[in-house]
């Protein structure tokens, strides 16, 4: 659930980073360099991964076979993190990530997982009634559209590769990335083309 | 007997199916809770800390705290539980 610590978790932080500090286990720049670094992984990296995935066969080849070895092709850190996966959308497939155990994100790549995967809700009804959740996204797949939910888990992680949006031919990389946000990567939403609609 | 799921075995619990998801919730982690990841993060690293600790040791907590505490409250407790077990810090220290 999101929300603010108590006042009592606050103080047992600080309790063990003091703790932890005393016995030479961390330094409090050891702390502030891993904030700094988590809040520079952001869905941008994410995105420019499918980008690139859109417009180099080489690389979407890459990414599809082994995600790890893709994100670190865009100088992404993965040192320490679980292998990553990517599914990749077609015409008449399309993929929705939960951890229903819990939270598995693939944070290096998306950065800080947003409440709701977090969320009993999603976790529980995301398996059961995935086209519900996605209409609470205002996602509407076509009904010959398959919808296969994948399971993230504390030893693989999954993003979605969706399909790139028709209109969309002779736009450069980076323009490509602007189109895509952490929701189709975790295939809750799709991308499109801004006034198009979602299904499209 | 019927298995009775584990609590943090959520996927497609009755419990929640009424309970809407909402996407609006897109707070940004404040600074505990990025403190707490950090903090596990450098832990990790230091072969301290793994991913499967960290979550037999949330799954471990009572349902009043699963359910009650924020998200990254259970992971402080879940990295608090390990480090006392492992000697890495005592029960004195976060008196």
């Amino acid at each position: 659930m999101a929300g603010e610590p108590t006042a009592e978790s606050i103080a047992l932080l600080e309790k063990l980073v003091a703790a932890l500090k005393r016995r030479g286990i961390m330094t409090e720049e050891d702390i502030q360099a891993r904030v700094a670094s988590a809040d520079r992984a952001s869905p941008e990296t994410g995105a420019r991964m499918v980008a690139r995935a859109w417009t180099d066969p080489a690389y979407r080849e890459l990414l599809l076979r082994d995600g790890t070895a893709a994100a670190e092709a865009m100088g992404v850190r993965m040192a320490g993190a679980p292998p990553l996966g990517v599914l990749e959308d077609k015409p008449d497939l399309h993929h929705l990530v939960v951890c229903t155990l819990c939270s598995c994100y693939p944070r290096a790549v998306l950065g800080y997982p947003p409440h709701w995967y977090k969320s009993a809700a999603y976790r529980a009804r995301a398996v059961r009634e995935p086209r519900a959740v996605l209409a609470e996204f205002g996602t509407a797949l076509p009904p010959g559209v398959k919808v296969r939910v994948v399971d993230s888990t504390a030893d693989y992680r999954w993003m979605v590769l969706p399909m790139r949006p028709a209109g969309t031919e002779g736009w450069t990389e980076d323009r490509l990335a602007t189109l895509v946000t952490r929701d189709h990567l975790v295939g809750v939403s799709l991308p499109a083309l801004q006034g198009a609609t979602q299904a499209a | 007997m019927t298995e009775v799921p584990l609590k943090h075995d959520l996927g497609g619990s009755p419990r929640f199916r009424c309970t809407p998801v909402e996407p609006d919730d897109d707070a940004p982690p404040n600074d505990f809770d990025k403190r707490v990841d950090a903090v596990r993060s450098v832990l990790r690293d230091k072969k301290l800390f793994t991913v499967d600790e960290m979550r037999l040791n949330i799954e471990r907590l009572h349902e009043t705290e699963y359910f009650g505490l924020t998200y990254y409250e259970k992971w402080l407790r879940s990295v608090v539980a390990v480090m006392v077990a492992k000697g890495v810090v005592s029960w004195e220290d976060l008196a």
